[in-house]
């Protein structure tokens, strides 16, 4: 016995862990409840990264959110690795519960394990009802809204379950106080604790074996079923990465309590209980949020008390299969009709505030400029990197110019290029003089932090300054401080109107109001959505 | 029979030890996936957001050669996502008609702040006594380098401060 285990056991205490005796039948069905403590321990891991970089509170929660996924770096992965891991807990742990139902684990002498598994089921929703608020985005919000509700429909406990969350009279700091507090303070060592406790339970009555296992000879979990239960957590593990690498987690506008046009939506495994409240109104609304789920969790902690009966072979447990694909079909469908019959939302073009949004504080010329950068394939031969030592291309990195040029300078070189600059290749651009007034005001624009910023412009914002230019739009209007201001001008159009009375404005301006001189705009759909998003997301 | 026998103890051991190895070499490598964007994502110095290059700090054509003035201005300073406006200060000195200098405000040993002694002609921290002359060089005690130095440039008689440079001497 070596000098640590002397001291701490702890070699003896891993040994008991590894070698423990498991039944012969067991295998790679029985790996779920491993890949659900890994993500669980990837959850805590990341969510303790996240909460490194943020601020619990309205507002600031949604500025650091942003920091992190806009200028810390690793920011998006880390957010991606929490997020996509809360989707894939909740999965693996349905599918951890469908397998031993379907095996019968849940058998004599094994009812607390059953039982505690459920509640663990319950925790893993909470986290998901809690973590849901704390980006304060409009769909954090939103969501919230509806979820406190619900709450507050609950018979006689109504009233104290939403004076509990915080959300009496309306989402604000103290709810937000109490799901953070929920989410990081509470759940965690209550989850730890009851997988601690699952666990034990596992131990003390062993895996559940299957009939026929009682005329073999029991195998040792190590090696070969840690090396199974090794494997599908590498699986979960590749494909939670990929996600959270691949997948965008977008970041809406900032939570805007009188925001009229927002739907709300849960996180898509709570669509079928919200669904569930659209066949029933009413006085019945209280059975569709709080009965059926109460009932339903009844059931599943009854589940080993209803069956009693002996163990048998999975292939023979027609009635548990039956009951698996009922509650499959029932759930497919209703999530599936809730995603159906959610109404379009009026938000075509769907900003991601989890990238930079420099470009919002550009000119629509300046904009447009980008516009003509692109369409002229300028970047073909100067680069935006902004970074001293990017690889040397024909034409010098134009955000990080030693010195910066007048714009009438550039639309002379632009117009005549070995004209302004002796032995130049450039080849001469052909456009008009207020469309190369529009990129040189661009190319001022550039700095070397911001030009990865601008180029990476979203395309509908940049087709948005293209119409803004070519239609004249800033002969009457002012954007960001610029323009003439006969017209109102466009900055805080979101607070004092809808963008269905934008769009039909363009079209028949006189209609809307009397008296504006302003001229009809025919324009098509795909031009209305990008100009009028674009209207929309400046700053008031 | 003893030969096939040995031949599946020894197909045994070499699963065995695939086993083991798939083990100790996946979990390798996810301990390696999640450390390392975890250390970049702590270590790596968030991307920076443009701050104003010059702030100006007040007038300084009716400063008096070689008598330092304490000036107060604020300065944005980005805190995370947060951009703070904060309260800074500067000690501007005429060292010659050509030359205006603005020093930090913390004394270079351990960042106390130090005034200016109108009676013995030096700045004087309170802390452990540093005393530095009015072109910011250690005249005695424990600072370990004269003080540190805002990048200035007047225009107009408005004095702007850049950033605050360390000087390389040593004291």
């Amino acid at each position: 016995m070596s000098w640590l285990d002397h001291r701490t056991g702890i070699e003896t205490a891993v040994r008991n862990f590894l070698y423990e005796e498991i039944p012969a039948s067991s295998g790679w069905h029985q790996v779920f409840g491993s890949i659900a403590v890994f993500l669980f321990l990837v959850q805590a891991f990341t969510g303790a990264l996240l909460a490194f970089n943020y601020a619990p509170t309205p507002g600031d929660a949604y500025n650091s959110l942003r920091y992190i996924l806009t200028e810390v770096t690793g920011g998006h992965l880390i957010r991606g690795l929490h997020h996509w891991g809360a989707s894939m807990l909740i999965v693996v742990v349905v599918l951890h519960m469908t397998q031993v139902f379907l095996y019968g684990g849940y058998k004599k002498p094994r009812e607390a394990t059953w039982m505690v598994g459920v509640v663990l089921l319950l925790l893993t929703m909470a986290y998901g009802l809690t973590g849901y608020l704390l980006p304060w985005d409009n769909r954090a919000y939103w969501g919230t809204v509806v979820a406190t509700q619900i709450a507050s429909h609950i018979p006689l406990a109504g009233p104290y379950m939403s004076r509990l969350l915080g959300g009496e009279n309306a989402i604000g700091v103290v709810t937000f106080a109490r799901f953070y507090g929920l989410h990081v303070l509470l759940l965690p060592p209550a989850t730890g604790l009851l997988i601690a406790t699952h666990i034990y339970l596992v131990r003390k009555h062993g895996v559940a074996p299957a009939p026929g296992d009682e005329v073999k000879s029991n195998k040792k979990f190590y090696p070969r079923q840690a090396f199974i239960d090794t494997v599908a957590i590498f699986a979960a593990f590749v494909v939670l990465f990929v996600m959270a690498a691949a997948v965008r987690v977008p970041l809406e506008r900032l939570a805007d309590p009188t925001d009229t046009t927002y739907i709300p939506r849960p996180d898509w495994y709570f669509l079928f209980l919200f669904q569930t409240l659209k066949f029933l109104e009413g006085p019945l609304a209280v059975a569709g949020s709080v009965i059926l789920p109460g009932l339903a969790v009844l059931a599943l902690l009854l589940v080993p008390f209803v069956d009693r009966g002996q163990v048998m072979r999975v292939t023979r447990r027609t009635v548990a299969f039956g009951v698996v694909v009922l509650a499959l079909l029932g759930w497919t469908s209703l999530t599936v009709a809730a995603i159906v019959t959610t109404p379009k939302s009026d938000n075509t073009v769907a900003i991601d505030y989890g990238a930079p949004t420099d470009w919002i504080g550009l000119s629509p010329q300046e904009l447009a400029g980008i516009g003509y950068f692109r369409k002229e394939n300028c970047a073909s031969c100067h680069s935006l990197e902004g970074k001293p030592g990017a690889p040397p291309e024909p034409g010098p990195d134009l955000a990080n110019l030693p010195i910066k040029k007048s714009a009438a300078w550039m639309i002379e070189h632009f117009k005549r290029p070995a004209a302004m600059v002796p032995g130049s290749s450039m080849p001469a651009i052909q456009l008009s003089n207020a469309q190369l007034n529009a990129l040189a005001a661009f190319l001022l624009k550039l700095t070397p932090r911001n030009a990865e910023a601008l180029a990476n412009a979203p395309d509908f914002a940049v087709q948005a300054g293209l119409l803004y230019q070519t239609k004249n739009c800033g002969s009457c209007h002012q954007v960001n401080g610029v323009g003439m201001k006969i017209g109102p001008p466009l900055n805080g159009l979101a607070r004092r109107r809808t963008k269905t009375w934008v769009a039909q404005h363009f079209a028949h301006p006189q209609d809307l109001s009397p008296g504006s001189f302003m001229p009809p705009y025919q324009l098509s759909p795909r031009e209305m959505d990008s100009l009028v998003a674009y209207l929309f997301a400046l700053p008031d | 029979m003893a030969v096939t026998d040995q031949r599946g103890a020894q197909t045994e051991v070499t699963r065995r030890k695939f086993y083991i190895a798939m083990i100790y070499g996946l979990w390798s490598i996810i301990a390696a996936a999640l450390s390392i964007p975890a250390a970049i994502y702590l270590l790596i110095p968030p991307k920076l957001r443009k701050m104003p290059e010059w702030v100006e700090a007040g007038d300084v054509s009716k400063l008096e050669p070689r008598v330092p003035v304490e000036m107060v201005f604020r300065q944005n300073r980005v805190d995370g996502w947060k951009i703070q406006s904060e309260k800074t200060t500067a000690w501007v000195v005429k060292l010659s008609d050509a030359q205006v200098v603005a020093y930090g405000p913390q004394c270079t040993h351990l960042g106390c702040a130090y005034h200016w002694d109108d009676n013995r002609n030096y700045f004087l921290c309170p802390c452990h006594t540093s005393i530095f002359g009015v072109d910011g060089a250690v005249v005695s005690g424990p600072a370990p380098r004269p003080l540190d130095r805002y990048e200035t440039k007047v225009e107009n008689g408005k004095l702007l401060l850049g950033p605050l440079h360390q000087s390389k001497e040593k004291a």
